[in-house]
């Protein structure tokens, strides 16, 4: 059995009480009126003042106009300062907000991800994977937490306390209003509050109860003498998929593609996933490497390691030929409709943009290409954080240019609530995995998964 | 004159690596080993430097990215620039992403094929190439050892390897020809 170390714990709360100081912050320093942030932007001196350009500025509106708040959805005129303070008034306000979307939306996806990936061992039976069953399951126990923090997230969207979802304004799909929005207001019969909670509610019982009876028959498993349980799992895993596959690809709709209700991409639920898929292998990669470090999981042997890591490069440039197929379609084609998502962010997003394909693509590929450094631990760790740093990044330019548009910044909101997820993440993962033997010893395939060798 | 070797054949895979590790510690020479099948782990109980195939791989995938960028900018860009939906061809890297599946292509090509050549030239195969194996049942269900006695008693060499589980034991004259 794992016990959790003070010191673990200590680190989890230092993460989470700096990480909630940074939130709060974030939060109390958003400009309330106009005036406020006149002066800001004044005081920001010549090297911001040329994000906030007028030139930049209106380039800007013009292409991504649409996916921006209410107030400024339609407006054709935008030469009034009033009218631009007013807009990057609306943008500040919304950064805090999706800093914490974003940041939630991270980890929650990542124990989604692991959830899948334990899924898959189950469905197919594989035998070289049982003994990291306990990590992947440790990480899962993640889902519930991160699943209220979405729905808790998502029903203040829909109340409008926070105005991050630009298309739940009720003016926009009312046709007497003058922000009337005739798209956005086609699309209402999915994109409309009442149907957006049912569906995330749908959601999130679904992979909740997976995640429950799964975990729970691998520990009946454990002392069972048939392999009763472990058929059921399969069963049950193989469903799960099918429901998983369906439902991932909405859950990416609803809550990341919506924040540019007019743009759409076909395959933008396969590219979520992708990123999902490649950050919780490397997180299940990580955390068996280091509760291997500290002595415990000795059954788990180099070529574990290197199976990981070869996921985690597999996966790596699967998200890239993703992102890749996703922008080249778009470019090729320059439908204007389609491609304000890329000019948006080519434009006001240049370093995160591009500096998320080295993280995520070039790096990986010729760090983990040869088969040794797979099997040496700190060179799948230093991977490992680029590649979470990168897929960090990826969500930041999935959600942010919809929300803040230009005025954004990798500032205080963003850290704290990185940081406040990462202690709450490693708290509930590192806890859990004391709950239970790290070694699901009832699996058939236990003995061929100890002796896996490459 | 021909030097000698021992051909000791074995009918079981596990046998034979258990044989190859006995016969390692005795410090007896392996020249080869013959078998139907790859055996998994063979080349590490033989003591076999590790192939250098991947990196040659890395090296034509290089090959063939240059080749491709080459290649597509002359054809695309230098010889005859085309106006190809409103994006006319006049600079390599504004166009870059209509390239990439190409340079994609041409790479993991250029990778697999030479790989395979420099396999072959490497194993010494080629069409019409004569068998090199000294018993056709490798080729059905035996497993063969070639050692070379050097200065051995060939007498205490082969009681051994008949205690490693050898079925058959035999000393050849090893033919200069290949």
């Amino acid at each position: 059995m794992y016990t959790l170390p003070n010191k673990l714990k200590l680190f989890a709360i230092i993460f989470m009480v700096v990480g909630a100081i940074g939130m709060v912050s974030g939060f109390l320093t958003v400009p309330g009126t106009t005036a406020e942030v006149k002066e800001m932007l004044a005081s920001h001196g010549d090297g911001h003042g040329d994000d906030h350009g007028e030139a930049t500025h209106d380039e800007a509106k013009d292409s991504h106009g649409e996916t921006k708040t209410a107030h400024e959805a339609g407006e054709e005129a935008h030469g009034s300062e009033e009218e631009h303070l007013e807009h990057v008034l609306h943008q500040m306000q919304n950064r805090p907000w999706s800093a914490l979307y974003i940041a939630a939306f991270f980890f929650f996806m990542i124990s989604l991800g692991a959830l899948a990936f334990y899924a898959i061992q189950h469905a197919s039976q594989a035998g070289w994977s049982p003994v990291l069953f306990r990590v992947m399951e440790g990480i899962t126990a993640y889902l519930p937490v991160g699943s209220i923090i979405m729905l808790v997230l998502l029903l203040l969207s829909v109340f409008h306390i926070n105005h991050i979802f630009h298309w739940m304004d009720p003016e926009l799909v009312n046709p007497e209003s003058e922000h009337y929005d005739k798209l956005i207001a086609g699309k209402s019969g999915w994109l409309n509050p009442t149907g957006f909670l049912i569906r995330a509610v749908i959601y999130l019982l679904g992979f909740n109860a997976y995640r429950y009876f799964s975990r729970k028959w691998t520990r009946l498993q454990d002392d069972a003498t048939d392999t009763r349980w472990f058929k059921r799992n399969f069963k049950l895993s193989a469903g799960f998929l099918v429901f998983f596959i369906y439902i991932e690809s909405m859950m990416s709709w609803d809550w990341i593609m919506s924040f540019d209700p007019h743009w759409f991409s076909t395959l933008f639920g396969w590219y979520v996933f992708a990123s999902m898929f490649v950050s919780a292998i490397t997180v299940i990669a990580m955390i068996t490497i280091y509760l291997k470090s500290k002595g415990y999981l000795d059954f788990v042997n180099n070529s574990h390691i290197h199976d990981l890591a070869k996921f985690m490069f597999a996966f790596s440039i699967f998200w890239t030929y993703l992102w890749f197929s996703q922008f080249m379609l778009i470019w090729y084609a320059n439908i204007p409709e389609e491609v304000t998502y890329f000019v948006t962010r080519i434009e006001d997003y240049k370093l995160p943009f591009f500096g998320m394909v080295a993280m995520n693509f070039i790096f990986p590929v010729l760090l983990l290409m040869n088969s040794d450094y797979k099997r040496m631990n700190w060179f799948v760790i230093m991977a490992g954080i680029v590649i979470l740093a990168g897929h960090y990044i990826d969500v930041f330019n999935m959600v942010m240019p919809a929300t803040v548009g230009s005025s954004w910044f990798i500032g205080l909101p963003e850290l704290g609530s990185l940081f406040f997820f990462f202690g709450l993440f490693v708290w509930v993962v590192f806890t859990a995995l004391t709950k239970a033997p790290l070694l699901a010893s009832g699996s058939p395939f236990l003995k061929e998964s100890k002796h896996f060798h490459y | 004159m021909a030097s000698k070797v021992i051909h000791a054949i074995y009918n079981d895979d596990d046998i034979l690596m258990n044989a190859v590790k006995a016969v390692r510690n005795e410090h007896y020479h392996i020249e080869e080993i013959y078998t139907p099948f790859p055996v998994h782990g063979l080349d590490k109980a033989m003591g076999l430097a590790d192939t250098r195939i991947a990196i040659t791989s890395f090296m034509y995938g290089l090959l063939g990215l240059a080749v491709s960028i080459t290649m597509m900018n002359y054809i695309m860009i230098t010889d005859w620039p085309q106006d190809i939906g409103g994006k006319p061809s006049f600079s390599y890297i504004e166009n870059m992403p209509a390239f990439v599946p190409i340079m994609f292509e041409m790479t993991v090509f250029f990778a697999a094929h030479l790989m395979v050549i420099t396999f072959y030239m490497r194993s010494k195969l080629w069409p019409f190439k004569k068998a090199e194996n000294p018993d056709v049942r490798t080729t059905d269900d035996h497993f063969l050892m070639a050692i070379d006695p050097g200065q051995q008693d060939l007498e205490r060499v082969s009681q051994f390897l008949s205690d490693t589980g050898a079925i058959e034991i035999s000393l050849i004259d090893k033919d200069d020809d290949h």
